[in-house]
């Protein structure tokens, strides 16, 4: 059997989902006999080197670089999945949404209680940051997403028992106390 | 067949049930081991069918089974793939329309909402999302609402009350504007047991008692290993 | 009188059941009710503030901030969007210095919109402290403002000529009209009132009325359509302390208007209708609850309850009857058209926010104050005197076999006679739209907003028996191939609302838009499914208008539509039915818009997700590690 390309990334996430698709602990060498790892943090690799099976999208778009990443997954991902809470509703960077981005920026960068020695009142602005968007949104509202694995982290269980349903084209078992949203 | 003296007899799901006389078509299941999926419900107070979950269908019409209360020879339609879609839609409904951000909040684990939603499987709302601006009161001494989370459920209007009878919460406004406040001058003088009694009540975490936070870690808590109404189904 | 003094003597005794009552009383004083008011109120009828503020945030018309000296309420049914209500709206816009929702600095203008206030057939139309203006324009417009500027009073700004009949008489003075364009059974003047209360009540015992309606299968007006007199049968026979009659004039379905003429011109048939039904029920008590927007009529009304007082039509042992007491108040509603329902409008009497009961028990067992109620629509009552005047043999000879009698029909929309018409049943589309002078008609709608609509080209393609089943309508939206339909209760029921569209009006982005706004401003917010679902739908038909829309869409629309049937009440139920309705009948306008070969248009757009951020940091999002195409849409 032909080994499937995975892919990962993570957009306005923390790297918990990532951590939590290493808490798979010794299914990790199963893992590795049934999939090579293109484009992902894991294996640092950039940009795509070939068509890849399964996209996993870790974190929601919270800014304009958020969103092409993604567009640049589903272009080059058969199937596109959404790992944990932000992909797949924003999360907590999601809190912000109904804040208008001006207030957002001024808490985070003049007003707020945690700034300190910002005497310049700067708000970074160089041309290689990406903007904001007016809200967090979830992966799919931007663009096509095939799977949806929840969690915060999802459990590890979770993720294994997905892969492996996708990797061997089989249905996927879902125990009660696998699917949580925390 | 002959039923026990003072029961009637219904149909739910082409099973035959007795249950006693004046008893809604919730109480009539659970007494007989079957769970119709409730969240707005609340034993002990009048119901008042707000989130519609508990929707079953009799004659091919749809009614609420907190509500309706048996009567002989009823044939009621409830675990059937229609319905539970409908369920399950309402509770994504639910989850669409407010901002229940699961991992921050205190009774993850504990809510009610959340237990629906794992029991239908739910894992992405086929809704888009709405994001409301929503504000937290937290004048109260004893509890914070969280307006975020709130459901508008009508437990704790019913439940939470004086002596008087006064109402702590009410609603205000209607339509999407809808919310559950908090009366400012009795918010401000609450007992400490009723507003404990607010927080437990409250089946998502819209009603917080102060200075409690987490308490239970993940694992042990009332939905972690059985579903929402496995209770009522692995009673007999 | 302060309002302070005024909440300590009010004249209803600190009930909180007549908390409406107080409540209208302060906000006509002093102009809003204030959270001072909310809290004196409370320890006054010994409730929570939060449950004051309950009632007082429920209804459009009560205010909790201060408004403006003049207050114009903008009628925003579809009638007046199709008459120019835009220009007419700019127009106090500019001339008040203020936008809608809002008060002027100089506070003296508050401008508001306001659902269908029932003057559909001389739109636009607005309330300015209660005085009705209608057939606005932008040149009218500029001169109220500086008639109001200069300090009229509203009677003082009105120039136009008092409406014809009682919109006349010195109790109303307004300049609304009747235009009743055909008269039958119930509205020839051939009857003078309180003839039967008078020379033949005597002779019949409750039952024999009931027996009578019964016979005459008269079915309830408001759109129901339940048979009255089984309704009464079941009032009468529950027990109770009192029995209690109510007269629903809570006329609010978009483009119904025959309840403002019925109570302007056949005032006297109505009450005396409503004691009729008080005989034949037992009932004692009796409530007109007048929606807020008819209040002109108000005093007027009070002036005939105390004329039929005088002629003992009112009071004791009435008609001759030893031991028959019955007695009629109107309470006033304050804005909110889920009142119509029984079972709110029934909330609503004991001063509470309007919101509908869970049935089982029904009001006939458990309504006003838990006593037995019989809730019956204005028509319906004028329509039960005729019937037991002449007998109900006479009335079987109109109408069709199925629906006994006539119907009054509350015309607007595109058509040179707008107005009300009374028909026999089984009228046919054709014969309206002839009657109207309608031309290039391309839709009717039938049964007002919860009505349904039928189209010509999708007309074969009704396969979808199954997705039927959900959608009761209680009315339709009608193009060219149905128009040989019946009105009847078999074919076409209708609680009489008839909006007539020619080819010209845009139906999904004007009117289905117009509708479910008027269904999300208008929804109790009770129910989790009618609270939420109608805004969901409505962004996705805006995502189809602005041409993001694919299939899909269409079937989510559908799909999705089926969770507001859950919903306890009419109006929860058919707060789909604009979008639903016209996916069905005029599926070829949602098909032109749709992009048919893109399988995923999320809608999303990076230029307007940035928007806000670009116009904060003056530049524009850059790209260069990745190349992706242009397009966010999946082919």
């Amino acid at each position: 059997m032909n080994k499937k390309i995975i892919a990962t990334t993570s957009l306005a996430g923390c790297f918990g989902c990532h951590m939590s698709i290493l808490d798979i602990d010794e299914r990790i060498l199963d893992l590795i006999e049934l999939v090579e790892f293109d484009k992902s943090p894991i294996d640092d690799i950039k940009k795509f080197t070939q068509p890849v099976d399964i996209g996993i999208i870790e974190g929601g778009c919270c800014n304009s670089e958020n969103t092409q990443i993604l567009k640049y997954f589903r272009e080059n991902c058969k199937i596109l999945v959404s790992l944990g809470e932000c992909a797949i509703m924003g999360g907590l960077p999601a809190m912000r949404n109904g804040i208008p981005i001006q207030e957002c920026l001024n808490e985070a960068y003049l007003d707020g209680p945690t700034v300190q020695e910002n005497h310049e009142h700067i708000i970074p602005n160089d041309e290689e940051l990406p903007l904001l968007l007016d809200k967090v949104y979830p992966c799919h509202e931007v663009v096509k997403i095939d799977y949806f694995l929840p969690g915060c982290p999802p459990r590890a269980d979770l993720i294994w028992n997905a892969l492996y349903a996708l990797i061997t084209e089989n249905p996927m078992e879902m125990p009660y106390e696998v699917v949580k949203f925390d | 067949m002959e039923g026990p003296i003072n029961k009637i007899k219904i149909s739910l799901d082409g099973k035959t049930i007795f249950a006693p006389k004046g008893s809604t078509i919730v109480e009539a299941a659970r007494e007989n081991g079957i769970y119709i999926p409730t969240l707005c419900h609340f034993e002990g107070t009048d119901p008042k069918a707000c989130c519609r979950i508990c929707t079953v269908k009799i004659n091919n019409r749809l009614m609420t089974s907190c509500t309706t209360p048996i009567a002989e020879g009823m044939e009621i339609e409830s675990n059937s793939a229609e319905l539970n879609d409908l369920r399950k839609s309402i509770v994504e409904l639910l989850f669409v329309s407010g901002n229940h951000f699961c991992p921050t909040c205190e009774k993850s684990g504990n809510c009610e909402l959340q237990a629906l939603a794992y029991r239908f499987k739910m894992l992405v709302p086929r809704f888009p999302y709405s994001f409301p601006r929503k504000e937290v009161d937290a004048s109260s001494p004893k509890i914070i609402k969280e307006q975020n989370r709130c459901i508008a459920c009508k437990r704790c209007i019913k439940t939470i009350r004086d002596e008087k009878g006064r109402h702590y919460f009410a609603y205000k406004n209607r339509g999407q504007h809808l919310e559950v406040v908090l009366d400012p001058v009795l918010g401000a003088a609450m007992p400490d047991d009723l507003a404990r009694k607010a927080m437990e009540n409250c089946p998502v975490g819209s009603i917080l008692y102060k200075e409690k936070g987490f308490d239970e870690p993940i694992g042990t808590r009332k939905y972690d290993k059985q579903p929402i109404g496995s209770e009522i189904e692995n009673q007999s | 009188m302060t309002i302070k003094q005024e909440i300590n003597q009010n004249a209803f005794g600190n009930d909180k059941n007549r908390l409406m009552d107080i409540l209208l009383s302060i906000n006509e004083t002093q102009g809003y009710i204030s959270r001072k008011n909310m809290l004196d109120l409370s320890q006054k009828l010994g409730i929570s503030m939060a449950q004051v503020q309950e009632t007082v945030s429920f209804y459009h018309f009560f205010s909790s901030k201060p408004r403006g000296k003049y207050n114009i309420y903008l009628d925003n049914s579809i009638t007046a969007v199709m008459n120019g209500r835009a220009e007419v709206k700019e127009a106090f816009e500019q001339c008040c210095e203020t936008s809608f929702g809002n008060v002027s600095r100089d506070g003296l203008f508050g401008l508001f919109n306001t659902s269908c206030i029932g003057m559909n057939d001389q739109e636009p139309a607005a309330i300015i402290n209660n005085k009705i203006f209608t057939h606005l324009t932008p040149y009218r417009v500029k001169h109220l403002v500086e008639d109001m500027r200069a300090g009229k009073t509203t009677d003082e700004l009105m120039y136009e000529n008092f409406g014809d009949g009682n919109n006349a008489d010195p109790d109303v003075k307004s300049m609304v009209s009747n235009h009743i364009r055909k008269k039958s059974i119930i509205l020839k003047k051939d009857y003078i009132p309180f003839t039967f209360l008078t020379t033949k009540l005597k002779e019949y015992t409750p039952g024999d009325i009931v027996a009578e309606i019964e016979a005459s299968n008269l079915r309830g007006r408001g759109g129901a359509g339940f048979p009255t007199g089984m309704k009464w049968r079941f009032g009468r026979r529950t027990e109770g302390k009192h029995r209690v009659i109510i007269c629903n004039a809570d006329e609010g379905e978009p483009g119904t208007f025959k309840d403002r003429v019925l109570l302007t011109e056949y005032a006297d048939l109505v009450f005396e209708g409503m004691v009729v039904a008080a005989y034949a029920t037992g009932s004692d008590i009796g409530l007109l609850y007048l929606r807020y927007e008819y209040r002109y009529l108000l005093k007027f009304l009070n002036r005939k309850l105390t004329e039929m007082r005088k002629n003992h039509f009112l009071g004791q042992n009435i008609g001759g009857v030893q031991g028959f007491n019955f007695d009629i108040r109107i309470q006033s509603g304050a804005g909110a058209y889920v009142c119509g329902e029984e079972s709110a409008l029934i909330e609503s009497l004991e001063g509470k926010r309007g919101e509908p009961r869970d049935k089982p028990p029904f009001p006939v067992e458990k309504g006003y104050l838990g006593y037995p109620t019989i809730v019956n629509n204005v028509e319906t009552l004028a329509t039960a005197v005729k019937i037991l005047h002449h007998g109900a043999e006479w009335y079987a000879g109109f109408g069709t076999k199925d629906s006994l009698g006539t119907k009054l029909l509350s015309i607007s929309g595109d058509c040179r006679f707008p107005g009300i018409y009374e028909v026999e049943w089984g009228t046919t589309i054709r014969e309206i739209i002839a009657m109207s002078g309608a031309e290039n008609v391309q839709a009717i709608q039938v049964g007002g907003p919860s009505g349904m609509m039928i189209g010509m080209k999708d007309a074969g393609n009704m396969d979808n028996s199954e997705l039927m089943k959900w959608y009761k309508p209680s009315g339709m939206m009608i193009a060219e191939k149905f128009f040989d339909r019946k009105l009847s209760y078999s074919d076409l029921p209708t609680g009489g609302s008839i909006i007539i569209f020619n080819n010209h009006r845009d139906l999904l982005g004007e009117v289905v838009m117009n509708f479910m706004d008027f269904f999300i401003e208008e929804s109790c917010g009770s129910c989790s499914t009618c609270r939420n679902m109608p805004i969901i739908m409505k962004n996705k038909l805006r995502k189809i208008l602005d041409g993001h829309g694919i299939r899909k869409d269409i079937y989510d629309l559908l799909n999705w539509g089926k969770v507001l049937k859950a919903s306890r009440c009419g109006l929860g139920q058919t707060a789909g039915n604009p979008v639903l309705s016209s996916i069905f009948h005029f599926r070829h306008l949602y098909e032109q818009r749709i992009q048919s070969l893109t399988q995923f248009d999320s809608g999303f757009n990076l230029d307007e997700a940035t928007k806000e951020t670009k116009k904060y940091v003056h530049r524009k999002p850059v790209f260069h590690h990745f190349k992706t195409s242009e397009t966010w849409k999946d082919q």
